[in-house]
């Protein structure tokens, strides 16, 4: 990895920011601390103020409270020009009237970086990309693949203080999102850049990024590493979105010291010790985290539930039930291990539940 | 569900008909008519002028003479020299009138952005030599502007002396093109394509010149390219402002008082024709292969910045400044219109409606001569759009593209040489009256109708391309023969394209006076736009002439707001 575009790298600190376009409030009280160095990531569904947040960041909108420190400097009163934040756009924004070498020099140039440095930075940013060779083409004579390695190019080259990504990989074919993950994972690595990943794909979060701010109507739901907000979300919109969830209505109930919850209909699903009970919560389990029992096999320790199979999709490695019981109906994952056997639509199931991987969660 | 589907894959990718040939008698008569329309009316004339200043008058053959003479001669160079000094000027000034407004009114947070736009279109709806005169008024030696300066600091600006006075009509009037060009390219650029030039450091000027003028550059060399060559080939302004050391001017003096023989004047009217071509090629050369419209994908619509305070009070008071310039020709005719006497005052020393009265009293032959004139040149555009539209894109017949071609082709020729191209061949013509078919007032309509033809042109093809191939397939399918299904299918369907074409030519061709100078006999078979001239050229004239303007600019006006309506309710049709 080129040393030519190494930079000790800074953290980002997002304190009490609210942002609001009229009467519509884009970013409520949001609160972040991303370290140094490292790959972090806005999750959520479009319109959840992810892009937003990122656009603050690089001083294209204006938070009413709030303010933004990198490196420990605040960037508010900043306009984008100084903030020394390298941002790739969506659309990758290559200007067509340049070629692809002019691109990533111009930044440099705007920098004022003596023009004997200028030429061997932009051939190591090129080549850090893998396009040394492509720098007289235009960016029109590139595949959308080499321009996205161009505006990643064209950014690392002015050696920023934080890289931010604005859904990378949403223009590119599937197969080449793979790869090129993996590439900007390898990246940012050599490059130790801190680096913000917006996206609403958990897949793209959870493989390339060290950890996720989970974002839902303006306000951060969550911040973990991948799994930990895959075996612990803090709520049913982390659950539901990363992942697939089974979340199924119903009231606790309490018998001295052991509790249950009891799914609007009447099955009774006895609850860990010392699982914190809050009100109007929903009980959330994995479809995993239930197998489905023959006829007849004993249940164990394990609480069963009768219940009707009403679909079932193939997913390779897994068949996915669909399955109705009393008052809900609930996905059951059973992993296919070769041959034809499943289990026909229409008939009964018993389904094993194991208690100690269910979860009640609020909104 | 799948009829949907056929029907969108059908509009985008036109099943691959083949050619039909021999086609139908009906499109072969029509073909014909058409082609000897232009061959006739376009084509021979173009063709005799350029013969003319290259034919020895004695032998009848090919010689250099005529042009050796035209560049030896002072006058004539000075001319040259004039005309390309004037045109590249008033581009520059244009420019400086334009930019502005459009990267203000596109790029900021901007109150009244629409009522700019607006305003920035109005002085394409009056000829530009009516303001002419207004504006010697208000910016002369003795106008407004200068005895007020002249009070206020003692000092004299002269804005309308000699070829300033020119550059500076043509400029304030033609400016709008390069406005409406640059904002259309300026709206289309991806807005990341300037945020990410500010996230690697640019901002202000250079962030204006490194990126958002090179990606805006094919519209403004457009829209230049057209002003330069309006101004070039402007015959009017410059006579008005009594300039004669201009080429047009020049080609006009020479047929008018020397002769139609004199082939100086069809010298000029190549170098005329070659500056024509030179532009448009400039100016497609400038689009080929350089859309830079990038539509974002994903993402909002145009971030607009906001101005900090002290740039808004400039960014106000430039743009304020500019629109009082451009309203101006306006304001000044208006004013001469009703204004008793107007002379070493900046206002008029009192106000009447005689003017008007005269207008329509004595000189009312010159509205309805123009009513006329205009509209059936309109029609006769229409007919020959829609025709050929038909013919390419229906019949597919061959050789229906070299119509659109020729017909387009119009568009680099000025009208003053398409005037002295009418008057040279059609002299020898002689009606059955015993007057010459040059002086009939019918040639007059002839020439509009062939100058404006490209615009009706596009604009049918436009509408007959929005017209689904499938909904006339459909009444063949149902059993109506062709004639009837042209009749009662594609034309109401292409109704509103035809109307905006129809109106297009009918307000463009309502205030022409290029070609119109050249072929006016007398003034009973006069335009307005002559009447004004004429009426211009004396200062006792001067209120009926600025009255006449009013008229032609409430004319124009009222055409290009109604082409506006048909326009939205067409688009409304189009959609459902």
């Amino acid at each position: 990895m080129s040393d030519l575009l190494a930079r000790e790298p800074a953290g980002v600190r997002v304190e009490g920011v609210d942002l609001s376009y009229g009467a519509t409030r884009v970013l409520r009280d949001v609160n972040l601390e991303i370290r140094p160095g490292e790959f972090f990531a806005f999750l959520g569904p479009s319109g959840c103020g992810k892009t937003t947040l990122l656009r603050l960041i690089a001083g294209f909108a204006t938070a009413q409270r709030g303010r933004i420190l990198v490196g420990g400097q605040d960037l508010s009163p900043l306009p984008p020009w100084k903030r020394d934040v390298g941002m790739v756009f969506q659309s990758y924004a290559l200007w067509p009237h340049m070629t692809v070498r002019k691109n990533v020099a111009f930044g440099l140039e705007e920098r004022r970086v003596p023009r004997a440095e200028i030429g061997p930075r932009v051939e190591a940013a090129l080549r850090l990309v893998g396009l040394d060779g492509l720098g007289d083409r235009r960016p029109s004579q590139l595949s959308g693949g080499q321009q996205q390695r161009v505006a990643l190019a064209r950014t690392v080259a002015v050696r920023p203080k934080v890289l931010l990504l604005d859904e990378p990989l949403s223009n590119l074919d599937a197969r080449l999102r793979v790869q090129v993950r993996r590439e900007l994972r390898d990246l940012q690595q050599g490059l130790r850049l801190t680096t913000i990943f917006v996206t609403h794909d958990q897949e793209e979060a959870n493989t390339v990024c060290d950890r996720i701010a989970v974002m839902s109507e303006g306000a951060v739901q969550q911040v973990g590493t991948p799994m930990e907000l895959y075996d612990h979300p803090a709520n049913l919109f982390v659950a539901g979105f990363l992942g697939t969830a089974n979340i199924v209505p119903g009231i606790v109930l309490r018998d001295g010291g052991a509790a249950a919850f009891e799914i609007t209909g009447g099955t009774r699903i006895p609850l860990p010790a010392g699982l914190e009970v809050s009100e109007g919560a929903r009980l959330m389990f994995r479809p995993q985290d239930v197998t489905l029992l023959p006829a007849g096999a004993e249940p164990g320790n394990r609480r069963v539930i009768a219940g009707e199979i009403t679909h079932r999709e193939f997913l390779g490695a897994s068949i996915r039930y669909g399955i109705r019981v009393a008052g809900a109906e609930v996905l059951v994952d059973a992993p296919h291990t070769g041959g034809e056997h499943h289990l026909p639509v229409g008939g009964l199931a018993a389904l094993a539940l194991d208690s100690s991987r269910v979860k009640l969660l609020s909104a | 569900m799948s009829l949907a589907t056929t029907q969108a894959t059908a509009a985008i990718q036109p099943a691959p008909r083949a050619r039909r040939w021999p086609a139908r008698p009906g499109e072969v008569v029509a073909f014909a008519l058409v082609a000897l329309f232009l061959l006739v009316f376009l084509v021979v004339p173009v063709v005799t002028v350029v013969t003319v200043a290259f034919q020895d008058r004695a032998t009848g053959g090919f010689t250099l003479a005529h042009v050796g003479d035209f560049l030896a001669n002072d006058l004539f160079r000075t001319s040259f020299l004039n005309s390309l000094y004037v045109s590249l000027m008033s581009v520059v000034v244009a420019s400086l009138i334009a930019l502005p407004l459009a990267y203000f009114t596109t790029r900021f947070e901007f109150r009244g952005a629409l009522l700019v736009q607006t305003l920035g279109v109005l002085p394409l709806i009056m000829p530009p030599f009516a303001g002419a005169v207004a504006m010697t008024l208000l910016f002369g030696r003795t106008g407004s502007v200068n005895l007020l300066l002249g009070d206020a600091f003692d000092i004299n600006i002269p804005f309308m002396e000699g070829l300033n006075g020119v550059i500076f009509v043509q400029s304030v009037h033609y400016f709008p093109f390069i406005l409406l060009n640059l904002t259309a390219s300026l709206k289309n650029i991806d807005r990341a394509m300037e945020e990410s030039a500010q996230n690697l450091g640019a901002h202000g000027f250079r962030l204006f010149r490194r990126i958002v003028l090179p990606l805006a550059m094919p519209g403004y060399v457009a829209g230049a390219s057209l002003v330069f060559i309006k101004v070039f080939d402007d015959l009017a302004t410059p006579l008005l402002l009594n300039v004669r050391e201009m080429l047009a001017p020049q080609a006009y003096l020479r047929i008018t008082s020397v002769g139609l023989e004199d082939p100086i004047g069809y010298v000029i009217s190549v170098v005329l024709i070659l500056f024509s071509v030179l532009s448009l090629w400039v100016s497609s050369l400038a689009l080929r292969g350089k859309d830079y419209a990038t539509v974002q994908r994903g993402g909002g619509g145009l971030a607009r910045r906001r101005m900090s305070r002290g740039q808004a009070v400039a960014a106000y008071a430039l743009i304020l400044l500019i629109l009082a310039l451009v309203l101006a020709p306006h304001v000044g005719l208006f004013l001469l219109s009703i204004a008793t006497i107007w002379s070493f005052a900046p206002l008029p020393d009192g106000y009447t409606m005689a003017h008007y009265g005269r207008v329509f009293a004595e000189s009312s032959q010159f509205i309805t001569n123009t009513l006329l004139y205009a509209g059936l040149a309109g029609l006769i555009d229409v007919i020959l759009g829609t025709t050929i539209a038909y013919l390419v894109l229906r019949a597919r017949m061959a050789g229906a593209r070299w119509l659109d071609y020729a017909a387009m082709s119009a568009l680099a020729v000025p009208g003053l040489v398409l005037g002295i191209g009418y008057l040279r061949t059609f002299f020898g013509i002689t009606l059955p009256d015993g007057t010459s078919l040059a002086a009939f007032w019918g040639v007059i309509v002839l020439a509009l109708a062939v100058r404006r033809l490209p615009y009706a042109l596009r604009a049918c093809t436009a509408a007959l391309q929005q017209v689904s191939a499938s909904l006339e397939e459909a009444a063949e399918n149902l059993g109506a023969r062709r004639l009837r299904v042209v009749r009662r299918i594609m034309l109401p369907l292409m109704a509103g394209g035809i109307a905006a074409g129809f109106v297009t030519s009918f307000a463009t061709a309502a205030v022409e006076l290029s070609a119109t100078l050249m072929l006016v006999q007398s003034s009973n078979d006069a335009p307005l736009a002559y009447g004004l001239y004429v009426f211009m050229q004396s200062p006792a004239g001067r209120g009926a002439g600025a009255a006449l303007g009013i008229v032609a600019v409430v004319i124009v006006g009222l055409s290009t707001f109604l082409s506006h309506l048909i326009a939205e309710r067409g688009g409304g049709r189009r959609s459902a």
